[in-house]
């Protein structure tokens, strides 16, 4: 793959128009160029994001992410409230996956406080954040192939199967995305009978559907030849911007935090890491295929594991809890990319900073040299190829 | 590896198309959507919407277990509660006198049904109610719950969480024994 931004002197010039006054003359370009925003309400920016495109033609030549629509102060409303308060307005950071925000949480938490979850919860986080892996990367090979323009089916099917898993993170916490549900030191409440049978259903069958699916997408020749080499990301490059997740193991660099750090009882699992080769909109689709059944490797591994026992650390407490003063960083693999919170207590029950790394935000900002020289058509699947979550990107 | 006739992804794809197509006639799992204002789907016993008051018995100004005790206005993340505690005092279910809350509103425009309210309740006297069909006309007013409409009797509470409010009546009855075993005690000797 070539690394650098495709050249533009291939592209064919707008004729000059003379009425028309320049879009934009900085960048030096030749010729007649049209600057328009995209977004905040286009279908196609998954959600409220908005991106300022210069065009050359169809080609964009200048794109400007503009964020902040759905700014919601998380941050200083976390600075602002106990340590417990802000564990529900965590499921709206990444609401798809509301149950890895909780774990992320609740980890950098537990290092301030000394806590550590008992082998159940440990379990059950395990069981609950892989699911959560599943129907986000399901939904986003829908979200893709919508953006694609293959209105529907893939998203149908895809939705189909993760309304099953909902339905499991419903009788487990009482709300479908909004699941608020790991405790410092545990998970809220204990697995309801039947539980663990309905999951092993589900992740029984679900590889019979990841089959259908690529039967139904993978050797599609539209969706090779409108993914393969688009929005190529070196490896380098995604290094040094940051990137994190799916998008990074795309470009072939071999980093995933449940490896690396072995967070949980991750190190008990074994599962592969799949990488990608050319850092295409392509290897970003089938890293999250690939990825889904490791996900499910590790899904049976745990549901056949899991122990009875105790699920809340004895020393956790729900009312006035106050962690000593220090500081840290907890920091899990979420479906998208690294999720980190960065917590400093001066002793008192409310947390004197309160930091998140979101990384879809962070996946996000490379966006431009992503889409250079590509058609404005495309820089619309490289943006769904990064996997979005506006809550996240913004807060 | 044979290279693949053009087009043949895309037959393929037709064909996992068409099977799903024809075994939403003939297979249950394909065939997933509930029709809904006729056909509802069960709740689990876990669901949450917004809280309610419990009350125990018949009179739901006498029965109500919350003792204006306001940790849950205390500890509600957005703030949605508000409590105005009352002078008069009114037994709870050991026969000890407590405080009785004169206000107790939520205003469910604000609430997110976090459930935090209920979790630092230790009166078991605020707990999550199940029902949905909740739309108003009104965006203000009727979206304020006043004390009167988030009074729910037990058996109400019984109905959606049943494995729950079997464990909170079996906490609930051995602190009653206790304190009738210690009254017994205690007026013994007399
Ligand atoms: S509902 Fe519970 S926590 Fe809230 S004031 Fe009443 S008794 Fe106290
Ligand atoms: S459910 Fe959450 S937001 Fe709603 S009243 Fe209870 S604590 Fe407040």
């Amino acid at each position: 793959m070539n690394s650098e931004p495709a050249k533009l002197e291939n592209a064919p010039l707008a004729k000059p128009y003379e009425l028309r006054p320049k879009a934009l003359a900085d960048g030096g370009q030749p010729g007649e160029l049209l600057e328009i925003s995209m977004g905040p309400q286009h279908p196609s920016t998954h959600g409220v994001f908005r991106m300022d495109v210069v065009l050359d033609g169809e080609r964009v030549v200048k794109l400007k992410p503009v964020f902040g629509y759905l700014h919601r102060n998380h941050e200083k409303i976390g600075e602002n409230t106990t340590y417990l308060g802000s564990m529900p307005y965590t499921d709206r950071l990444d609401y798809f996956c509301s149950l890895t925000s909780n774990w992320a949480y609740a980890l950098a938490v537990e290092k301030l406080a000394g806590l550590q979850a008992p082998e159940r919860a440990e379990y059950i986080r395990v069981i609950t954040a892989e699911l959560t892996r599943l129907q986000n990367h399901i939904s986003l090979v829908g979200f893709l192939l919508q953006d694609m323009g293959a209105s529907g089916t893939p998203l149908m099917y895809a939705f189909r199967e993760r309304e099953k898993i909902l339905d499991l993170f419903e009788s487990l916490t009482g709300a479908r995305m909004m699941c608020n549900y790991m405790r410092f030191g545990g998970c809220r409440c204990d697995l309801p009978p039947g539980w663990l049978d309905q999951a092993r259903q589900v992740v029984g069958e679900f590889p019979r559907f990841l089959d259908e699916f690529e039967a139904l997408l993978s050797g599609n020749e539209i969706l090779l030849s409108r993914t393969q080499g688009v929005g190529a990301l070196p490896p380098e490059l995604a290094v040094n911007a940051g990137i994190t997740g799916p998008m990074l193991r795309a470009s072939g660099v071999n980093y995933d935090i449940r490896k690396v750090d072995k967070y949980g009882i991750y190190d008990r699992f074994d599962f592969r890491v799949p990488l990608g080769d050319h850092g295409d909109v392509y290897d970003r689709y089938m890293m999250r295929v690939l990825e889904m059944r490791a996900s499910l490797k590790i899904l049976e591994a745990a549901l056949r594991d899991i122990p009875d026992g105790p699920i809340m650390d004895p020393k956790s407490k729900l009312r006035g809890f106050r962690p000593r003063a220090g500081e840290v960083y907890g920091r899990i693999e979420s479906p998208k990319g690294e999720l980190g919170f960065y917590l400093i207590s001066d002793g008192s029950p409310k947390p004197c900073r309160y930091r998140v790394r979101p990384p879809s935000f962070i996946n996000l900002t490379i966006l431009e040299d992503m889409c250079l020289g590509h058609y404005v058509a495309d820089a619309v699947i490289i943006l769904g190829s990064v996997d979005i979550v506006m809550g996240e990107v913004d807060r | 590896m044979s290279v693949p006739l053009p087009g043949q992804g895309i037959v393929k794809g037709l064909v996992e198309t068409a099977r799903n197509f024809v075994g939403s006639y003939v297979e249950k799992d394909r065939l997933v959507t509930v029709q809904y204002p006729e056909e509802r789907v069960p709740q689990a016993e876990a669901s949450r919407n917004f809280p309610f008051l419990v009350y125990d018995g018949d009179d739901w100004q006498k029965g109500l277990r919350c003792v204006a005790c306001q940790i849950c206005e205390k500890e509600c993340p957005p703030q949605c509660i508000y409590i105005v505690k009352d002078t008069a005092r009114k037994p709870d279910h050991t026969g000890k006198l407590q405080f009785q809350p004169r206000l107790f509103e939520i205003d469910t425009s604000v609430c997110m049904s976090c459930q935090v309210c209920v979790e630092v309740c230790p009166f078991d006297a605020i707990k999550m109610d199940v029902e949905y069909e909740l739309s108003t006309s009104d965006r203000f007013n009727s979206l304020l719950l006043r004390k009167a409409q988030l009074a729910k009797p037990n058996q109400y509470f019984h109905k959606i969480h049943p494995a729950e409010a079997a464990e909170v009546d079996a906490r609930l009855g051995a602190d009653k024994a206790k304190a009738e075993a210690k009254a017994a005690a205690a007026t013994r000797p007399a």
